[in-house]
């Protein structure tokens, strides 16, 4: 496997799991995508921009790369390189989606884009799996934005 | 009265088509296959009742341009060499094509023919059959198995645990699924979850 890099951290779904539990008292939005799946890479503009415009109203947004291990390298690593993502990326350090993909979402066939959103109390409140646009996307985050 | 009844009516209507879009509504496993009559990419009309004579049929919701169906092509392909002579021939069916430009009647028949295909690749057009079916993404694969004169769902998912690398595949979801039917044993594990594109609804 490859070593860690500054433009992603490399997790086990338990370890992202994990590391989600910091991110309390923030809307978190995670995107699931990959380089592969076109629109994923339409929609992932969207995410930029609400990571950016909503910073002040406590959402976070990350998103989780499905990449094939194998080409993390030579696919994910350039696409990083030359989008300059400011939203955090995580790559899913998994082999088996069968093994994973229930414990996002009982209801997901495995299709992407998927988003889930965790409340600042950590919860999960919302998961859908289709893509947005940046409207769509503001309306899913909305009501579990703080007051 | 009436008047208020039949809105309600109306209302829950609504939301259950909403709910079709979003979420599965397909059979379960154990459930009746719903039937079809789809054209292929020779022009003919090819329908779940043309297998009355096998033992079953693998149904495959794939397409042109999804990479994770591009990954899996051979793998389909191998399938229905080994499997078709067993009695469990395979079909391809594409939902796509009103939406998407690389999956249009077309390019099917182009694919088909580039890839050597040995199996029907069919043209869900109103998308229909992949509604019926409750399918969700491409590929989405199908194992029927036939009692009579219908088809019984025995197995929804994944082909292998492996979409990227064939050679790394540790578990064959959908041939294990085949190899027991064709051993008249219980499918070991009757659904799986994959990576997958999401189907383009019109």
């Amino acid at each position: 496997m490859q070593a860690q890099s500054s433009l992603y951290k490399l997790f086990t779904f338990s370890e992202l799991e994990q590391y989600l539990q910091q991110y309390q008292g923030k809307v978190v939005v995670v995107n699931f995508w990959s380089t592969w799946c076109r629109p994923c890479i339409e929609e992932l503009p969207y995410f930029e921009r609400l990571n950016e415009e909503w910073k002040e109203r406590k959402v976070k947004v990350i998103l989780v790369s499905v990449d094939f291990l194998s080409e993390i390298d030579s696919r994910l690593v350039p696409f990083l390189q030359k989008k300059q993502l400011k939203s955090e990326v995580v790559v899913l350090n998994e082999k088996d989606p069968n093994e994973w993909i229930d414990r996002v979402n009982s209801q997901w066939s495995g299709a992407i884009p998927a988003t889930l959103l965790v409340d600042s109390a950590g919860k999960r409140v919302a998961f859908a799996a289709k893509p947005f646009t940046y409207q769509e996307l503001q309306k899913f985050v909305q009501p579990f934005l703080q007051p | 009265m009436k008047l208020i009844s039949l809105i309600l009516l109306v209302l829950v209507c609504m939301t259950e088509n909403n709910l079709i879009e979003d979420v599965s509504a397909g059979p379960k496993v154990g459930e009746k296959a719903p039937s079809f009559k789809l054209k292929n990419v020779d022009g003919k009309m090819v329908s779940l009742s043309d297998y009355a004579d096998k033992k079953g049929l693998i149904v495959v919701f794939s397409c042109n341009h999804c990479p994770y169906v591009v990954k899996y092509e051979d793998r389909i392909n191998e399938l229905n060499k080994k499997y078709a002579p067993l009695g469990f021939p395979l079909v391809a069916i594409n939902p796509n094509a009103p939406k998407v430009a690389e999956d249009s009647y077309e390019k099917m028949i182009e694919r088909h023919r580039e890839k050597g295909f040995t199996f029907p690749y069919l043209l869900d057009e109103t998308q229909e059959v992949a509604k019926k079916y409750g399918a969700e993404r491409t590929p989405h694969v199908y194992i029927l198995e036939r009692k009579g004169k219908d088809f019984f769902i025995r197995y929804i998912g994944a082909i292998d645990d492996n979409a990227g690398d064939p050679n790394a595949v540790t578990k064959r979801y959908a041939a294990d699924a085949i190899d027991a039917l064709l051993a008249g044993k219980e499918v070991p594990v009757k659904e799986t979850k994959a990576i997958g594109c999401t189907i383009k609804w019109k």
